[in-house]
């Protein structure tokens, strides 16, 4: 539930993303993202809850063209991290992303992992010996990769492969992850794999996911946003949301009469 | 509704009876049209075939007979003495060391100014470069590269090399030519095997805080440098048998004697006259011995020109192993 002593992670303020050429795909939006909390963002295909959430990592800025305008302020040190004089890179380090189709590295499931700290400059062999383990056993696949530590990550199912970029996002100690929609390349099982495991993590970090899947944001969310047009049209804690959606055009869609 | 349906039925069972023979009658007579349009269609499939085949089989076969021939022609050169005779006046002493070894000595420039420039090139063009106008302007010039005809780079060489900056006309100028000349097929083939990573990977780099160099060097080049080493082989084949620009740049005909060595026994080890030294290349070579009157030199050229074909056919061979071995622990 929103309380007053739940502490703020981020926060969107009056964000508008403009997508080279000129699409604007999120609009004037205004949202708290909680801290140690799930965030699920809702809406219909094309609604820009996924170009919102790679605002929070930057991935924009690796295409030319692309503007931001409005801020997204990190608690507690108060960064607006869309600032251009914010290296994105820095950004990067602090919030991780797990994307919609796993896509591990042609690398070992070793080196799969190992690679954020690598490119922290951690070179002590022991130390990323530990973290790798650590991420492991966080991404819930240690016992299925412990003895094939130098295998391709290719050759995991892709289930496994989507826990093993979860193990990826995570050995870097971030404070948010991001997931966009991590599970609709999955079949059920491994679908409920990944939800038990979100949940998990959001014990030690702010989770903010993007879902097609309302049942799943239901299943897994604490607070829930519902976006079109690229706009913000409700936000609120999950079980109001879909129980009693303030907005007509939430209920529509939550009940399935549209989306 | 089920009382509809059944009330429905009844009504119009004779009229569905009636309906029933006389469909059969024109699913089979429409069938038949269907089945002569398929063949009609079906044809074409066939015509095409053998079109594709007879072509297919005129440039297979027109290769592999001169090749056939070329090998029975040559076939008493082929022993050891060929590689290590220099030409001579006499055909059945003439051998090829002065040209494979000018060809190898060659090959090993080319290679050294192709591949770094060319991937270096490809990378910037890919990953580094802004895109706008200009770099759309450098783009279709670097294809446009690679369609000159070859002797041009034969003149543009003896200008800047030779003349401009003295070189001469030796190894080094040789290596740096055809390094110039295939540059634009490492370049292309560089970019199309960057292009060939898929944005996911790339991103997934960029994720965990990777800067742009972390990203290049530690996934652009390992997963690509399969196909870069592809367009390199294919590339210096192509070098190897280059024959105008090496002429322009003034190769000559008759050569017994060897560039000094680039290995010696005492230190530095390493000795750097070869680079300035005379040369010649198995392609001229062959040409000279076919210009000759006396037909006994016409083996001798036979003989090379398998060998050419051998060598090219084996680099391109590798090549293509290459590219497998390398691309199987890597599917996107």
């Amino acid at each position: 539930m929103v309380t007053a002593t739940t502490p703020l992670k981020a926060e969107a303020r009056n964000l508008n993303f403009i997508y080279n050429g000129g699409n604007r795909a999120v609009k004037n939006l205004s949202m708290p993202l909680y801290e140690n909390k799930i965030t699920a963002l809702i809406g219909p295909s094309g609604c820009g809850k996924s170009t919102f959430l790679r605002c929070f990592n930057r991935m924009h800025d690796l295409y030319p063209g692309n503007k931001y305008e409005g801020q997204i302020v990190m608690h507690p040190d108060n960064t607006n991290i869309l600032d251009p004089a914010v290296d994105p890179i820095e950004v990067r380090m602090r919030i991780s992303m797990v994307f919609q189709k796993p896509n591990p590295f042609p690398k070992s499931i070793y080196e799969n992992v190992a690679y954020g700290l690598r490119v922290r400059d951690i070179k002590n062999k022991r130390l990323i010996d530990e973290k790798v383990e650590e991420a492991l056993k966080g991404a819930a696949i240690w016992n299925e990769v412990k003895d094939r530590l130098q295998d391709l990550a290719f050759n995991l199912s892709g289930g496994q492969q989507q826990r093993l970029c979860i193990a990826r996002a995570l050995a870097t100690d971030p404070e948010i992850m991001l997931f966009d929609e991590p599970t609709s390349a999955l079949d059920p099982i491994a679908t409920a794999n990944i939800e038990e495991l979100m949940s998990e993590l959001s014990n030690k970090l702010t989770i903010l996911v993007v879902t097609h899947n309302m049942q799943q944001a239901a299943r897994v969310s604490d607070y829930t946003a519902y976006m079109y047009l690229g706009e913000l049209i409700e936000y609120g804690d999950t079980d109001s949301i879909f129980t009693h959606p303030t907005r007509k055009e939430t209920e529509d869609y939550i009940t399935g009469k549209f989306g | 509704m089920n009382d509809d349906v059944r009330k429905n039925n009844d009504a119009s069972k004779n009229l569905m009876k009636y309906q029933a023979t006389t469909n059969k009658a024109a699913v089979l007579e429409n069938l038949d049209a269907v089945r002569a349009m398929i063949r009609r269609h079906k044809f074409n499939d066939y015509i095409f075939s053998i079109i594709g085949l007879i072509a297919l089989m005129i440039g297979l076969l027109t290769l592999l007979t001169l090749f056939i021939e070329l090998i029975r022609d040559g076939s008493g050169r082929f022993n050891l003495q060929f590689f290590s005779d220099f030409p001579s006046r006499r055909a059945e002493h003439a051998g090829l060391l002065s040209a494979w070894v000018g060809s190898a000595l060659i090959m090993a420039i080319t290679f050294l100014v192709a591949v770094p420039m060319g991937v270096a090139a490809g990378l910037y063009l890919e990953e580094y470069a802004p895109k706008n106008w200009f770099s759309d302007l450098i783009e279709i010039n670097v294809s446009n590269l690679a369609g000159v005809p070859s002797i041009i780079y034969g003149l543009l060489a003896l200008g800047l090399f030779v003349y401009g900056l003295g070189l001469g006309q030796s190894i080094l100028t040789a290596g740096l030519t055809l390094g110039l000349l295939i540059l634009p097929i490492v370049i292309v083939a560089t970019r199309e095997s960057i292009r060939a990573i898929p944005v996911a990977i790339r991103e997934a780099a960029y994720a965990v805080g990777a800067t742009k160099w972390q990203v290049v060097a530690d996934h652009i080049v390992k997963y690509s440098y399969g196909g870069i080493l592809t367009g390199v082989i294919i590339g210096m084949a192509r070098a190897l048998g280059e024959t105008a620009p090496v002429i322009t740049i003034g190769a000559l005909t008759f050569i017994a004697f060897l560039p000094s060595s680039p290995i010696s026994t005492e230190p530095p080890y390493l000795n750097f006259e070869w680079l300035s030294s005379g040369f010649t290349v198995l392609p001229i070579q062959m040409f000279n011995w076919l210009s000759r009157p006396d037909h006994a030199f016409h083996v001798n050229a036979a003989a090379t020109g398998a060998i050419i074909i051998m060598v090219t056919l084996l680099m391109n061979g590798t090549a293509i192993w290459l590219r497998y071995r390398i691309r199987k622990n890597i599917k996107w």
